[in-house]
């Protein structure tokens, strides 16, 4: 299923991101081949979400190359960047649906800014993907009377169905409980072996990670710390690596 | 020393914000210039906006309206009555309203009411991050958020405006006639013959002009939201001002160059 022999389909060379007086990014390289899970792990507020918002053009690098599917997405312009989000959808960390409209109409919101016109498919489309993340009856909802579990979900839902590409998730576990989060690991890893998506991860969810990651990186300090298999990850020696994986923390209190 | 270079200093930043500011605007100027262009007009959006803004100002437009006409015909008959010519204040009132206080009035509390709405409304979507969203979705903020509202506003405003002078004319004719006894057919009579279409078309421009000014601040502030909650406050009172000050800046230079075209004083 993964296909290393094309060009990756990101391809992140030299990322350098400061933001206000904050060095976050200091020089990231990574490829997700076409096809595959990656996962990004690391401590909170290491820039997991940055380095994907540049995935996609919300963010511009200071310096370093960004590619996906062969389009060089760094130093293109609002409008320019069309092409590459038809390509890649991504769930937002706080799901950020539209506070204005339903579940379904959020749902529905990409089908039919991408130009689809066709009522029955739409509507079968988004009760699809209702019912895989377990909205089915909650698709006339307004997003504030969801919980905060629910919530992501619906931001799940709005991810996938227009079958991008490519899918960048930040935190689709999080705030989840453990059988949901197992519905939404199998999603992730269906669309993998059923149609190919290429998936890039934010997680701090260790079940999650063993079970749909091919590979995984690790964010600390502005840096990988860590790029290889979960085999490779249950191998390391690095001691950051290992107290991450296992929970561990050394307090001085 | 110290003081001297405040003294340049002080000023020169203002000078530099304001640049800035500017250039911002031109940008989002042009977004939307790019966004008409694109033909993608999004109707029921539009409609949507007409409705939240025409239907919502009702109350007050006519308020102002209202009480505005009523209350500068009882200042004005006063004086004309020392000068004998109570029945011309049919006169001086129409063309004040239609001219300057109804598009003024109408300006600045629509600005107050749509103004903060569309900068409370855009700033919160901004720091939730769904203006992202959208963006993520290929979907550009100014052609979603921006240019609804702002067609919604060059349609509604000249409206809104007519009708606040309309309200105006109203509650004028009730105080000069139920209220000081000045017959109806003087009065009349008096107004009509001094009031023609372009006083009324002077006032539908400026409601115009000043819609697209309080959309552009109030949007403008909306997408440059950050910092939460705190800054979304900071950006809908920053709407209301600013926009207040550059419809009353404005309308002084409107006024001159409308006066120009179409002189006060040559209908009679
Ligand atoms: N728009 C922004 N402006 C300033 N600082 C930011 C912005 N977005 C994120 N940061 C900072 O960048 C760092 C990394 O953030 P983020 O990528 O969200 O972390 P995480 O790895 O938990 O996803 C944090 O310290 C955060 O405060
Ligand atoms: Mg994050």
């Amino acid at each position: 299923m993964i296909d290393r022999t094309q060009e990756p389909f990101i391809r992140i060379r030299g990322l350098h991101k400061r933001l206000g007086w904050q060095e976050i990014l200091r020089g990231i390289d990574l490829d997700v081949w076409r096809g595959e899970t990656l996962c990004i792990i690391g401590p909170s507020g290491e820039g997991k979400t940055v380095t994907m918002k540049h995935v996609i053009g919300l963010m511009q690098p200071d310096a370093g190359i960004i590619r996906v599917d062969g389009i060089q997405v760094n130093g293109l312009r609002e409008r320019e960047l069309a092409p590459v989000r038809q390509r890649v959808s991504m769930l937002f960390q706080n799901a950020a649906l539209f506070d204005s409209l339903t579940v379904e109409r959020n749902v529905a919101f990409p089908l039919l800014e991408a130009g689809l016109r066709d009522k029955k498919e739409i509507k079968e489309r988004v009760r699809d993907a209702l019912e895989v993340v377990g909205l089915s009856k909650h698709g006339d909802k307004l997003p504030v009377n969801l919980s905060g579990g629910m919530r992501k979900r619906a931001g799940i839902a709005r991810a996938i169905v227009t079958r991008a590409q490519c899918i960048l998730y930040d935190e689709p576990t999080s705030s989840l409980d453990p059988v949901v989060s197992d519905v939404i690991d199998t999603v992730i890893l269906r669309l993998q072996e059923r149609h190919g998506i290429t998936s890039l991860v934010v997680t701090h969810d260790m079940k999650s990670l063993f079970k749909i990651a091919d590979r995984i990186a690790m964010l600390k300090d502005g840096l990988l710390r860590f790029l290889g298999t979960k085999e490779e990850l249950r191998a390391s020696e690095d001691p950051v690596v290992q107290d991450f994986i296992n929970g561990r923390a050394e307090v001085d209190f | 020393m110290h003081t001297v270079t405040e003294v340049i200093r002080i000023p020169g930043r203002a000078f530099l914000h304001f640049i800035s500011y500017m250039g911002q605007i031109a940008f989002l100027v042009r977004d939307l210039m790019i966004a008409f262009t694109n033909h993608v007009w999004r109707l029921n959006l539009v409609a949507q906006q007409i409705v939240s803004i025409g239907y919502g100002s009702q109350a007050v437009v006519i308020v102002t309206g209202a009480f505005t006409g009523a209350v500068f015909t009882f200042q004005t008959y006063a004086k004309f009555k020392d000068f004998g010519v109570e029945s011309s204040v049919g006169a001086i009132v129409s063309v004040a309203l239609c001219r300057e206080l109804g598009p003024v009035l109408a300006g600045l509390m629509v600005g107050g009411r749509v103004g903060a709405a569309m900068a409370a409304d855009i700033g919160t979507m901004k720091v939730t991050e769904q203006v992202d969203a959208l963006r993520v979705m290929g979907v550009h903020p100014v052609d979603y958020l921006v240019l609804p509202r702002f067609i919604a506003m060059m349609i509604s405003m000249p409206m809104l405006v007519a009708e606040s002078i309309s309200f105006g004319l109203l509650a004028s004719y009730l105080v000069a006639v139920y209220g000081y006894g000045i017959p109806a057919p003087w009065f009349l009579s008096h107004m009509v013959d001094h009031t023609n279409q372009w006083d009324i078309v002077i006032g539908m421009i400026k409601g115009f002009v000043f819609g697209i000014i309080i959309t552009l601040v109030a949007c403008h502030q909306g997408l440059r939201a950050e910092n939460g909650a705190v800054g979304v406050g900071i950006g809908t009172t920053r709407a209301v001002v600013i926009s207040s000050l550059v419809m009353l800046i404005a309308n002084f230079f409107l006024s001159i160059l409308l006066n120009y075209i179409w002189p006060l004083g040559n209908n009679v």
